[in-house]
């Protein structure tokens, strides 16, 4: 992005992007819209996950969170009756709020300590919703189903239907784009920078009055939000809700598509999640290799943390940096023969 | 409670926090000597269980004899992941945890392209059991579990205590650099923490093997459970990792026979959060590190 307004090349892209978004389920067929409404809403997942990674702690309840998220809203849309849009809120509202309660207990830790406790509480949390005790309310380790889906929306002559595939997609679309420019919007603000400042040096922004963890709650908050929205939007497509569909090994998953897409830009968790979500259903799928996804995630995230610790999104500036070293080492190894020529 | 199943259950506690102990005290001397979590060790229980699943009902070897050989291949899973991932993630905790959970995925595909995702019932070996007077019944298969973390973990203790090299690690737990500088080789005595870490959970999932049917995702509960138990011990220290899977184990045996095993679960995970928030260098620990 620019410092200061819009030029036209980034107009352009906008536009050429739209488009290409626009389209692009009508290119796909129906399995793969239906894969693409998921990619659209771990887009979301794994950017607002970012957001909490800015002020240097990484959670391993985010997907636990998603779930709240879309446990919340199944059951007020269900047993409350709430219309749907408006229960979806209710779920991103009711994670946020949980994120706020848990992090009194999570934020008196940081680093390793705070990933672990982190991990306990979305555990406990699973285990709650999975718990024999109260499944008249979560339903059990069989989750909810039946979950009433998105209402159609009749506008005059249009009838805009839900369940279509691609009619979700340009609803997720349109939230997930309006959820990233907030997002997007926070990061640049004087709160995003704070989270900077205490990812890189929590002391030295305490000492200059920032109450650290009150920012920190903020990111947590924030970044549960829309990982609560992000699960809402899952459960009322997909229409049913379980305990291990948010379990730690998807938790794993939101880790990879972060690292290997890089954490340091907005973008790079995007770019991890595209790629990996195309290459698992694209290649993996094209080789009818199923079962060896997890070790093929394994070996990727290994080599990305022992190779290219920056993710993705690094090999740009990398490769701009060493075509400017050539040039610079050409002109290096010009000079020396020039110089020596006078000297025959 | 009636006396019988008051007994049978502390039987039965004292098998599981045996298994723990091992398990937790390989994943204590990892973290103290490397300063990474690694997220890998239910899966190094996991693939000690499967050499058993492979070497005695597969190949027919005697029970003993496949144990051992998951104490070394487990052992040599350890070094493994030593040389390629820790080694050179040295100065990145964060990158060794990761590095360990990709490692996990690869060990758990391993085992699934290799023995199928269903339980694999393992035959008991010896199909005896001890009868104590007042009714509790120990099987043999959990006696060898039993006798194993004691002799296992006193051999440890005084190696730790006695040996050259014992000194070496403790040295490096307490500080790295300030061990190098005395001479000490962080390369060997990582790989010695890390083959005995390892070959820890392994002879655990070996030996447990009987008793829990494997399948290539035993290893999540495991790990959590480790998990909650360095850190009531206190993180880097073997005596509370001990003292904290004794606690745990019969704090988790005792509520689920009167409850159900999800409240125990939940119940452990409670006193690890509380436990984080108002005494995060554990019950146990006296010296913190890191």
């Amino acid at each position: 992005m620019p410092e200061r307004g819009l030029n036209l090349s980034w107009i352009i892209g906008a536009v050429l992007l739209a488009a290409v978004l626009i389209v692009l389920p009508y290119l796909l067929s129906f399995s793969q819209q239906e894969i693409l409404v998921l990619l659209v809403i771990n887009v979301l997942l794994v950017s607002s996950y970012r957001l909490l990674t800015l002020t240097g702690e990484w959670s391993l309840a985010h997907v636990v969170i998603m779930g709240v998220g879309a446990y919340a809203s199944a059951l007020v849309s269900k047993d409350l009756g709430v219309p749907v849009p408006l229960a979806m809120l209710a779920g991103a509202a009711i994670a946020g709020l949980l994120a706020f309660l848990l992090s009194f207990p999570l934020f008196r830790m940081k680093g390793f300590y705070f990933l672990i406790g982190s991990f306990a509480a979305g555990e406990v949390i699973r285990l709650i919703w999975k718990w024999t005790e109260l499944t008249w309310l979560f339903g059990g380790p069989k989750g909810i189903k039946l979950i009433p889906a998105f209402p159609d929306i009749k506008l005059f002559s249009l009838d805009i239907d839900f369940y279509n595939p691609v009619n979700y997609y340009y609803l997720c679309l349109i939230v997930v784009g309006i959820s990233l420019l907030v997002l997007y919007r926070i990061e640049r603000s004087r709160i995003g920078l704070t989270f900077h400042a205490i990812h890189w040096q929590d002391k030295l922004a305490e000492s200059v009055g920032v109450d650290t963890f009150r920012y920190r709650t903020m990111a947590f908050v924030i970044s549960s939000v829309f990982a609560g929205l992000a699960g809402a939007l899952y459960a009322h497509y997909v229409g049913t809700v379980n305990p291990n569909r948010f379990d730690v090994e998807e938790m794993v998953y939101v880790l990879i598509w972060a690292i290997v897409g890089g954490t340091a830009t907005f973008y790079g968790p995007i770019i991890g999640v595209v790629v990996l979500t195309i290459l698992n259903e694209v290649v993996l799928r094209a080789l009818g290799v199923d079962q060896m996804r997890p070790m093929l995630y394994g070996a990727l995230l290994i080599l990305f943390i022992l190779f290219l610790p920056d993710g993705m999104e690094s090999v740009v500036p990398r490769v701009k940096a060493w075509f400017a070293g050539r040039r610079q080492r050409r002109a290096v190894a010009k000079q020396p023969a020039e110089a020596e020529q006078p000297a025959e | 409670m009636p006396l019988e199943l008051f007994l049978q259950t502390i039987v039965n506690a004292t098998y599981a926090a045996s298994y723990m102990a091992l398990i937790a005290v390989g994943l204590v001397l990892i973290f103290g000597v490397m300063g990474v979590v690694n997220f890998a060790h239910g899966e190094l229980y996991m693939a000690g269980a499967y050499t058993v699943v492979a070497l005695y009902s597969g190949f027919g070897a005697p029970f003993f004899l496949a144990v051992a050989a998951g104490l070394i291949f487990v052992g040599l899973l350890g070094l493994l992941m030593e040389y390629t991932l820790f080694r050179p993630l040295r100065d990145n905790p964060l990158g060794g945890l990761i590095a360990s959970i990709g490692f996990l995925l690869i060990l758990q595909t391993v085992a699934v392209l290799g023995f199928g995702v269903r339980m694999k019932d393992v035959l008991p070996p010896a199909r005896k059991s001890i009868v104590f007077p007042g009714g509790a019944i120990l099987t043999y298969e959990r006696l060898y579990v039993i006798i194993a973390a004691v002799v296992l973990l006193s051999a440890l203790w005084i190696f730790l205590r006695k040996s050259k090299f014992g000194w070496a690690l403790r040295a490096c737990a307490q500080d790295r650099e300030a061990a190098a500088l005395q001479g000490i080789s962080i390369n060997n005595t990582a790989r010695l923490a890390m083959f005995i870490g390892a070959a820890l959970a392994g002879v655990a999932g070996a030996l447990t093997a009987p008793l829990v049917s494997p399948t290539p995702y035993m290893g999540h509960p495991v790990i959590i459970t480790a998990f909650i138990i360095i850190i009531v011990g206190g993180v880097g220290s073997l005596e509370g990792a001990v003292l904290a899977a004794i606690l745990y184990a019969f704090v988790s045996t005792f509520v689920t026979t009167i409850y159900d095993g999800t409240l125990a679960n939940i119940v452990g995970l409670l006193l690890m959060l509380v436990v984080l928030i108002l005494k995060p260098t554990g019950l146990f620990g006296a010296k913190e590190r890191a």
